[in-house]
Order: structure tokens, then sequence, then C-alpha cells
């Protein structure tokens, strides 16, 4: 019989994850593990993890892995990447951890254009720590420190990171995606195969936003967080590629 | 091979890393140690290592995590109040159990202080660098070769530990020449058979075949982190050999200075002069603050001794709180302080030995 599907190496085959239903952070993590096995680079990877959610992920996959410090991943991810410029690095990160405590570190290595990959994972809240407001949040959506939905005048709009990071010049692949669909999920694969593969080339700074649900922390069923992804963080945080300049130089 | 040159206190700290095989510096510009970032940013390519300007403390201090968790031998510096914003990066370090060096050129304090040469981070260094009960090898230089002896060795006790080794000196130390002895240059072989010595092969964070993962791990829930607790207090309770002291003069004097770094060689030219005097006046000088020479000063005869003046640019004085706790009110103890970038006058250290004197004798 013909094999149609495997399972991927860049993850742990018996365990059972801890990541609530409805959640997407574990198509993520299957979808660099399917990656980097295509390009045969598994055992070169080394992830580099925030804190949060994502930090749930190293209990998960099969390569090496760094726990940075809230916001940190990276600068840490600068200093294995560039003393070992032959490993192929990612952080992992949430938006509390890359938009808020980690910013500068986000922008500053962006603006280097460290020579490294970034899965972002936007769930527009604060996961780990039960629901509190993220830079992220959407206006009006409640957080336990935001009871009565965030507010421009209090809290300001909503950080936008793709968009941010396309104001620096040096940024080499930016892009927003999706795994809510099958087709999203083959082109977010697509997205993080280039990710990486920049990186493999030397091309420079290259993120994956994943704009995904937190059921949980969101107060919705599995389904309709869903429908509020779609309507509403889509609205808001438009998918599309911001910044390749694969194209641009083409 | 050993070479003597005419050097700055920075400038040689910053060969000395080289020498010692260190290829990975990041750092943020401060005053009185950017002579050291300087050095390295021009340094580094010539032995192939790196050289990184951190948007920030915070960010050079977590770059020098990762470069350490991915096996490179790495350093960093700063003073007083950047070194506060290293707290998170090297107690994350000391848990993950990394090998890293970094180096405070101590200012004044608290908040900004003054960009001129203080010791008022000592209860800092030495205690509490940041949260967690984590300790380090604290050395205190008093000279610029002590500066590169110290910075030389210090990645063999970081390494044979797996611990953060801090440099605590200050801006007198750091920006006055002196002649040198430079170390040898390790080589490539004797660092990559280091590597292997110390395991840093397999336990780099730099990709492994399937299987064998390698992780670096600050810390986790639960019994884990107790673990990772009680293995660190282990290592701390091997540190009694590791402890380094200088006593001058100390076996039959009756009032001792007691004094690290440049307050000790301020305290030692007027234990001299006291001395021609026929005063009977010693010094002790601890080199390791952490591990503190608390025998140094407990196992004194106090039927001799009368007097401790402790010497310190700090106000209050921080050192004191080691001395007073292996002394026991078994003596008089004076403090002669400054701060605030104020340097220790010999005629101010003089004035305060005669009033103990005066107090004791
Ligand atoms: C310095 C520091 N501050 C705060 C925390 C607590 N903390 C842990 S996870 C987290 C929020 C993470 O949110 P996000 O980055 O959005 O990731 P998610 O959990 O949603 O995946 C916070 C604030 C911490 N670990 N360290």
């Amino acid at each position: 019989m013909e094999k149609v599907y495997e399972k991927t190496l860049g993850v742990l085959q018996d365990v059972v994850s801890g990541f609530c239903p409805g959640c997407m952070h574990g198509t993520a993590h299957k979808l660099v593990g399917e990656v980097v096995q295509e390009l045969g680079m598994l055992d070169k990877l080394v992830r580099v993890e925030g804190v949060g959610c994502c930090g749930l992920g190293q209990m998960y996959v099969s390569h090496d892995v760094i726990i940075a410090a809230h916001g940190r991943a990276c600068a840490v991810a600068t200093g294995v990447k560039r003393s070992s410029p032959d490993s192929l690095v990612y952080t992992y990160q949430g938006d509390g951890d890359l938009a808020s405590i980690g910013l500068d570190e986000t922008v500053s290595a962006a603006n280097r254009g460290e020579n490294f990959t970034v899965i972002f994972i936007n769930n527009g809240i604060y996961g780990m720590t039960g629901g509190q407001m993220a830079p992220t949040t959407l206006i009006g959506m409640k957080a336990t420190t935001a009871p009565f939905g965030r507010k421009v005048e209090e809290h300001g709009y909503p950080m936008h990171v793709c968009e941010l990071l396309a104001q620096l010049k040096t940024p080499y692949f930016l892009v927003r995606t999706a795994v809510d669909t099958p087709q999203n999920v083959i082109k977010t694969r697509k997205y993080i195969k280039q990710a990486f593969q920049n990186q493999i080339d030397g091309k420079g700074f290259s993120l994956v936003e994943i704009v995904t649900s937190c059921p949980t922390n969101w107060g919705y069923s599995a389904k309709d967080a869903l429908t509020f992804l779609r309507e509403k963080m889509f609205e808001e945080f438009p998918l599309g590629v911001y910044r390749d300049k694969d194209k641009e130089e083409a | 091979m050993a070479e003597r040159v005419f050097m700055k206190g920075c400038e040689a700290i910053a060969e000395a890393g080289v020498r010692a095989g260190c290829r990975f510096f990041a750092g943020y510009p401060i005053t009185p140690q950017n002579e050291i970032p300087e050095y390295f940013a021009r340094r580094m390519p010539e032995v192939g290592g790196v050289f990184v300007q951190g948007e920030s403390e915070v960010a050079s201090v977590n770059m020098l995590y990762g470069a350490a968790a991915a096996g490179a031998r790495a350093m960093s510096s700063s003073s007083s109040c950047g070194i506060s914003l290293y707290s998170e990066g090297v107690s994350y370090c000391a848990s993950a159990r990394l090998p890293v060096v970094y180096v405070n050129v101590q200012r004044g304090g608290p908040g900004i202080g003054a960009i001129q040469p203080a010791q008022q981070d000592y209860l800092q260094a030495t205690k509490a660098s940041g949260n967690g009960g984590f300790q380090m090898i604290v050395l205190a230089p008093a000279t610029v070769q002590e500066c590169v002896d110290m910075v030389y060795e210090g990645f063999e006790l970081a390494a044979r530990d797996n611990n953060p080794v801090l440099i605590l000196t200050d801006g007198v130390i750091g920006t006055m020449m002196e002649p040198v002895v430079l170390p040898p240059m390790k080589s490539d072989e004797e660092l990559a058979q280091l590597k292997e010595k110390y395991g840093v092969t397999k336990r780099a964070c730099i990709g492994h075949p399937l299987g064998q993962q390698a992780k670096c791990f600050p810390g986790s829930a639960g019994t884990g982190q107790e673990l990772v607790n009680k293995e660190a207090e282990k290592l701390y309770a091997t540190w009694d050999k590791d402890v380094r002291v200088e006593k001058f003069l100390v076996d039959d004097a009756e009032i001792i200075f007691a004094a690290y770094g440049i307050s000790a060689r301020i305290s030692k030219a007027i234990v001299k002069q006291l001395r021609a005097e026929g005063i009977k006046a010693g010094m002790i000088r601890p080199i390791t603050v952490n591990p503190f020479p608390y025998d140094a000063f407990r196992d004194l005869d106090f039927n001799q001794v009368k007097g401790i003046l402790d010497v310190e640019m700090s106000i209050p004085a921080q050192m004191r709180w080691d001395i007073d706790f292996a002394v026991q009110g078994r003596c008089q103890i004076n403090e002669c302080r400054r701060s605030g970038g104020q340097l220790l006058t010999n005629d101010q250290v003089l004035e305060g030995a005669r009033q103990l004197i005066k107090e004791v004798l």
C-alpha cells in the first residue's frame, strides 16, 4: 500500500499534549516538525522558547530546546545563532512574550537582521497566566485585567507586530497567517518552510505570525472561538505577506 | 607565552577573556567600563569570535545565556545600574547551570549613581545577584594584574562548576594603567579538549540526532526545581577550598584593616606607614568576596587584636556585615567610608586609623 501520511519525527510520538481543546499550538508545533524534517535539518534544530503556553512545547518536541526568560527569546536566539551558525534556530513565542515584555528584543533582533526564524502565536490574550490583557487584545474584548473590556482611551489600540516590523528596512520575511482551515494550514506550512529556508540561505530575520484562538481564556467553546477568530481577530489582524524580500528582489 | 605589557584595566580584562577562550561577548555601553566592549569589538574579528552590542543589558545578558547554552565561552561586562538589569539573565544562567563570566566595574549608586568609582554593589554581588537564592564565586581584584588572572581563571571556575562567575571591580582599577603579564592564548585544540572535559560538547543546544535531545532548562515545576536547588547547594558547599584571602602583617597586629579591591591598596599603604611609626597594623583583604574568608576574621586572637577598621567606598558600609558575622562582637569595628564617586584618600584612611588607635589602643 502506498504511504500517504506519516507522523513527523519533529515532535514526540507518545506524549499526550496538555493544550486546551481548540488550542492551535499543537498544529503549529506539528508544522514546524514536518517542515524541518522535510528540509532534512531536524538534527540541527534548536528551539528557543518563550514563557507562556508556548513554553509547554518543550515537553512535546524531539529537538534541542532552550527555555528563555519571558520575552527574551530573540536575545537568547541571537546568542545561539551567532555562536553556532550551523544550527537551525527558531523562537516560539506568544503575544505577551514577543510583543509586550519582549518587544525590545524582538524589534532589535529584527532590525539587526538576525538570521533565525520566529514563530509567533498571536491569540490576543495571556493564556498561561489566565486571561490577562495582551498588547494584541481587541477593543471591547474582556480580559481579567480589563474586566470592562479593552478601551482605546485607557489601553490604546491592539498592537500589530507584522506592520510594526515592516517599518524596519532589515527584516527579510514577515507574514501573518492562520491554521483554522485545511487551506490555511497548507499555506502556513508553506510560509514556515520559507522562513526556515531563508535562514538556511543566510537571508536574515523571518517571522511567521499565526493568529490563533484561545477558547479557554476568551470564554468560548472551541467552535464559537473559531467564529470569533474569523470574524473579529482576522478583521483586526489581516492575514497576508507583509514583507518578502525574495519577491521584492525578483 | 606570557607577555608583559602596559595596559588599562578594562582592556586587560577583555584581552584576558579572549586568551581564556571567550568567543562571545555581548554588552551595552555604560561608563566606566566602555573600554571592555570597545576592545572586544576590535578584537573578536581577529580570533573568529562574536561581539554583539545588545540593545540593553537585559538583552545582552540573555544573549550570553543563549551563547552559553550553545556551548560558547561567553562573557559580558557592565557597571552598577547596568548590573541590576543582569539579575534576570544571571539567575537564569545559575538555574540552568550555565558557565558565564561577567564583570561589574562598579560606579556609584543606588539608582543611576555617579559615573565615578565606588564599591556600592557588595551585598548585591555577594548575596543576591538575582532572584532565587543562587550563589556565585565572586572575585575582587586589587590590581590590573589580578583582573587579568581572575578573568582567565574565572572561565575555568565557571566551566568546572557550570555556574556564573562574577568579577567585582571598580572604576579605578578599570580605568587605570599598569604593567601586566598576559597569560598564554588558549589554542583551539586546548579549547576543544576543555569542552570535552567539562561535558559541553554533549550538553550544548546546537542540534542533536533524534533521541539525543539536549535541553537548557532554567528550573521547572515542583520536584524538578527542588532537585536543581539541592544540586546547587551541594556545589556551594565545595567552595571552602576556593576561599582566597591576602593577610598582610596580620600575625602580630593589634589593629586590622579590612578592605577589598581598590580600598585594600589604599589601606595597605597606610598599614606600611603605621608600621614605620611602630604601630602594629595589619590588613585582611578578601580576594574572593564570595565565598567570604570568614575564618580569617573568626580565627584572629582577640586578646591581641584590639580593633578593626573596615575601609570601603560605600555608604552605608556593606562588607561590614560579613566582618560582623565573623567577629561576633569580639572587638571594636570602625568604618572608614566614602561614596558617590569620591575616592578614599590616604589622609582619610590614616585619620580613620588614628581615631581607631585612640579609641582601642
Ligand atoms: C518576568 C516574568 N514576568 C511574568 C511572568 C509570568 N507569565 C508567565 S506566562 C505569561 C504570559 C504569557 O502570555 P503569552 O506570551 O501571550 O503566551 P500564551 O500563554 O498566550 O501562549 C506571563 C505574564 C514570567 N514568567 N516572567
